[in-house]
Parts: structure tokens; sequence; C-alpha cells
């Protein structure tokens, strides 16, 4: 079930388009935000409440890359994988990550604490490599900057 | 050089607050097209001659007056300012998001006005977090203030305007896709005709502009448009925010007139190719655009200039290859890239491109075989323009047909050694 504040935070922004569809989007972040990834169960409740088939909303979640249809660990940590990051030292990043979590990309840590994904391009070029770590970006990663930003996630 | 984008940027990056803006000059273009009549407002941009700068180059005046206007128009009418900013090695609109934020609401204001729209929407990448928080920020001081919202300063023109945060794909700033998208659907393209100038957001006429180009806007209408051909150094009016990334000494973001060459971005301004690497090539405007090379330095950045030379302004921000990267990995990830955010709807698009990125993959692992470059050559005439639904797949095969070009022999480097001479 939708929790109220869920159910407000949706229904404040369905007042802002013509259509309850066009929320979807919107509605799956509000509840992902909450409980870090998307369920069938809140799949259902969603489309419910927008009047939409939970199978016309799950096209819509699969589709995007920031929908988590999968549970995540209590932080997500999306490492850019484009061009220019790429060029300046993706694959070092991934190889230092991957090997201080034990984990490869796509998967979470036994102790459910960090999610490893990639992420395209983050427009931050003139900084590269860079990541994101749930909400906050970091730039010119190097091996020990890597470091103290997972000791600092707990 | 007179700042204009970045004219209310601090040196800090923390946008100016309303009442601050205001008095550094910001809304008075606002103030000043009211008192014009839509029409009048249309034809300064027109005159203006800014194009587009996400990437396509459209004249924008020439975009807003194929919206039907008129006491008989579909109403609602829609703007949406696209700020979903994935072109890999683009980095520009997220200065503009987050440095002037009240910026852009000015001129989205002004584009609303020239085209009666009433309901705006600014679509961001929800990885621009601070960007989001800023623009949210703003647009609740822009309402305050009086400019959004009904009867905007005491006119009879009112606006809504709201932020929607993407779900991510690069498919989004695609001009139908991201009207699909807003809709809360998958963002796969629309056929046009008819075109979202007619028949866009809900049905309903609809312009979609980049952030940069919408950014321009409060500058033109306060300066006039002769003021704004001025600024540059070639046909295409305006400066432009050039980006260079890559190996070389300073990457970074600049303001410079529109027609600044790629010497003079990479040499004076990026410092020249890090100590003791070569410069082998550039792609000048993003990673859906053609590679040029050394024999390219001396092109101006402009629409007309990069066509010449066989490539496209794009979004003006470059990404530089150097001799110690191999061009055949770096075309690999670029079609992992854009076969990943394919959106599968056309065939040529989702084939094609996965097909390509097997087949950079199994020669930079030391597998390729010698008709594997005929292979990538069918591949980027099957994804031509004319062959797909819209312009994803015809750009994703720009630096991979532009790459065979140029740097064919280390492609067949790799199918010999069955080996990468980089590794």
């Amino acid at each position: 079930m939708l929790s109220a504040e869920e159910r407000h935070e949706i229904e404040e922004e369905l007042k802002r388009y013509p259509s309850k569809r066009a929320v979807s989007i919107d509605a799956m972040k509000i509840v992902q935000r909450r409980r870090g990834w998307v369920s069938d169960e809140a799949l259902r409740d969603i489309a419910e409440l927008l009047e939409i088939s939970a199978d016309d909303l799950d096209s819509v979640a699969t589709f995007y890359n920031l929908i988590f249809r999968k549970p995540v660990g209590r932080h997500v940590i999306m490492v850019c994988d484009s061009v220019s990051c790429w060029i300046m030292g993706y694959d070092r990043v991934r190889e230092h990550l991957t090997k201080r979590l034990g984990i490869n990309m796509g998967e979470t840590t036994p102790d459910g604490r960090f999610t490893l994904l990639p992420i395209v391009c983050l427009g931050t070029c003139d900084h590269a490599p860079a990541m994101m770590v749930d909400q906050q970006l970091h730039r010119d990663l190097d091996a020990e900057k890597i470091d103290k930003i997972l000791e600092q996630c707990s | 050089m007179e700042k204009v984008l970045t004219r209310y940027i601090q040196p800090d990056g923390v946008p100016l607050d309303a009442r601050a803006y205001e008095r550094a000059g910001g809304y008075e273009s606002v103030r000043k097209a009211l008192r014009m009549a839509p029409k009048d407002v249309t034809e300064t941009v027109k005159q203006s001659n800014l194009r587009g700068r996400g990437g396509a180059g459209f004249p924008t005046g020439m975009k807003w007056s194929f919206v039907p206007t008129g006491p008989n128009a579909p109403r609602p009418k829609y703007l949406c300012a696209n700020a979903d900013e994935m072109e890999p090695g683009t980095f520009k609109d997220r200065l503009l998001l987050e440095s002037a934020p009240h910026q852009l609401i000015e001129g989205m204001i002004l584009a609303a006005y020239a085209i009666a729209a009433d309901v705006a929407y600014i679509f961001i990448r929800g990885e621009y977090i601070l960007a989001i928080e800023r623009l949210q920020k703003a647009l609740a001081e822009a309402y305050e203030a009086g400019y959004l919202g009904k009867n905007i300063q005491g006119s009879a023109f009112s606006l809504e305007m709201y932020v929607h945060a993407s779900g991510g794909r690069y498919m989004c700033g695609e001009e139908t896709g991201l009207l699909n998208a807003l809709e809360g659907k998958r963002a796969n393209p629309r056929t046009k005709p008819p075109f979202p100038q007619v028949s866009g957001l809900f049905g309903k006429p609809t312009i979609v502009q980049n952030v940069e180009t919408l950014s321009n806007l409060p500058h033109i209408i306060n300066n006039g448009p002769e003021w704004f051909k001025k600024l540059s150094k070639s046909e295409d009016s305006g400066t432009k925010l050039y980006g260079v990334s890559g190996k070389v000494k300073q990457p970074g973001l600049w303001e410079l007139p529109m027609g600044t060459t790629i010497r003079e971005l990479l040499e004076e301004h990026a410092g020249g190719m890090r100590e003791g690497l070569a410069f082998r090539g550039v792609l000048p405007g993003g990673a859906s655009t053609d590679f040029l090379t050394a024999e390219h330095l001396d092109v101006k950045m402009d629409f007309g200039g990069v066509q010449k030379a066989g490539s496209r302004l794009g979004t003006g921000t470059m990404i530089v290859l150097d001799d110690r990267t191999c061009p055949v990995g770096m075309v690999r990830n670029l079609e992992h890239f854009f076969a990943q955010e394919s959106c599968g709807w056309c065939t040529p698009c989702w084939s094609g491109l996965s097909w390509s990125e097997q087949l950079l993959t199994s020669i930079e692992e030391g597998r390729g075989k010698p008709d594997d470059l005929e292979k990538l050559e069918f591949i980027c005439k099957f994804c031509a323009p004319g062959n797909t639904f819209c312009a994803l797949a015809p750009g994703a095969v720009e630096p991979l047909q532009s790459a065979l070009k140029y740097f064919r022999e280390d492609f067949g480097r790799h199918i010999q050694a069955q080996h990468c001479p980089w590794r």
C-alpha cells in the first residue's frame, strides 16, 4: 500500500499535468526515494492510482535508467562509463571499486551497503573520471579519493 | 569579450537570487517584451539569426513561427526546455542550470510569450541534483516576484512553469522522445509530421528548446538582433559555450564568440596536449559527431564551418583523442553507449548499433576478421538518415564512419596482430 505521504506527493504532481499517466515516472521516483526501489507491489499500487495497467507501467519503469526494479544497497554508486571518463581512466576506477567492494557492476555487497552501477555521461567531462554516490557527484577520481568516499558511507 | 550567457555567473557558481538578479539587470527583458506584440518578439529573434544550441542548429525564430496563433489556435500550448544534457562529452547546460537558473526562466518566459504558451516544463536529467534544487528555488522566487503565474507583471499574459526530473535515458533528449517521456511513456520517437509545433505535448502545439538557446533570449530582447550578430566571428550569431575534455592540460568550458577555431580552443584555452602526448583527432561537438583531425585545426566552430569540414558543431563541446588512446577502443565505448541508449523502436538502430558494438569489441579484443571493416561500413550506411525514425542512429555512426576513414590503419593493425597495439 502507498503511504499517506507518498500518495500526497503523487497527488501534488498530478496537479501539474493534464493526464494521470503523465506522472508515471515522478510517482515511481517518489516511492523509490523512500523505499530504495520499486517492488511489484508498489508498481501495482501506483498503476491503480494512475488508472493504467501494471504491465504498462512496468514497460515505462524498465525503460528508464534511474528506476530500480530490484532492491539496491543503502548506497548506490553510479560510475560514469562514457567517452571522456573512459579516456581519463574509467577502467582504473571500475577495477578499484570492484576490487574494494568485491562485487561486479550491477551487484550489491552481501552486507547491503553498496550497489555498483554504470551510468552514462554525468556532464562533468572536464573533471573526469566521475561518479555519483546517492545524490552526490564526485569528480577527478583516483584510488585515494574513492577510498575516502567509501569510508564516509555507513 | 563581452560576456553574455555567463554574465550573471558568480565566481563560486552560486546563482543570484531573484532580487540580486533583478538588480544586475535580470528580468528587464520580460518587462520590455510585455510591451511588445508577441509576433514582434518572434520577429526580433528571427532577425538575430539565433540557431538552436542543442545540436541540430535549427533557426529558433523560424521554429516559433510554425506554432498556430490567434483566437482559434488550440490551447493550452506548451513550451519545454530541453535540459536533458546526456550527449557524452557535453557539460555546458549544467553550468547554465546550476549557476544562472533565473536567466533560463527569463528566456522561457520570453519564448512562452512569443508563442502564447500557457504551461512550461523544464525537462532535466534526474542526475543533475544540484541544478534541480537550484531551479526549484529560482522558480519559487520567480512566482513570488510576479514573473510567473497569473497576469505576469500586471499584463494579460499568464504562465505556469514546472520542473520534471527525468527517469534517465538518452532518447529523452530527442524532441519527440522528450514529449513522450513527459506524458509518462517510454521515450520512443514519434512520426513527423505532425511536427510538435502543431501537435506536440498532449497533442497540443509545443516548442522544445535547448537550455543554452533559451538563455540567449533575454540578451537578444534587451540589446537587439544587430548587437547579437556582432558578438560572433562568423555568419552564425552570438557567443557559444565551448568545452574541451580529454587529455589536454586544462580541460574546461568557456564562453567565446561563435566561430572560434578548434586550434584556439585547444591551444589557448585548453592549454594544448598534456606533456608527452600528441593530438590525433577530435569529436568537435559531442559523441555523435564525426572525427576531425590535425588538418582541420583551423576550422571555425560554427554551424557552417564544421559542416564544411565533414562534421557537425553539435553541442560545441569537443572530446580530444590523443596518441596513447586507442581509437578502436574509443569508438567501441561510443557505440556501446548508443547501442545501450537506443530505444529499440526501429531496426537499423537496435540491430545495427549492437552489431557494431560486437564487431568493435571483437576487433579490440584481438578476434577481428578482415571483412569486419566492410561490415562496419555497411552498418554506417544502414543507419544513415532516412533509414531510421530519429537522429540517434545516424548520429551514432558519425564517429564510426569517420574513424574508419581517418584511423583505418589502426583498425587494420588490430586485425592483423589479433591484439590491440595500445595494450
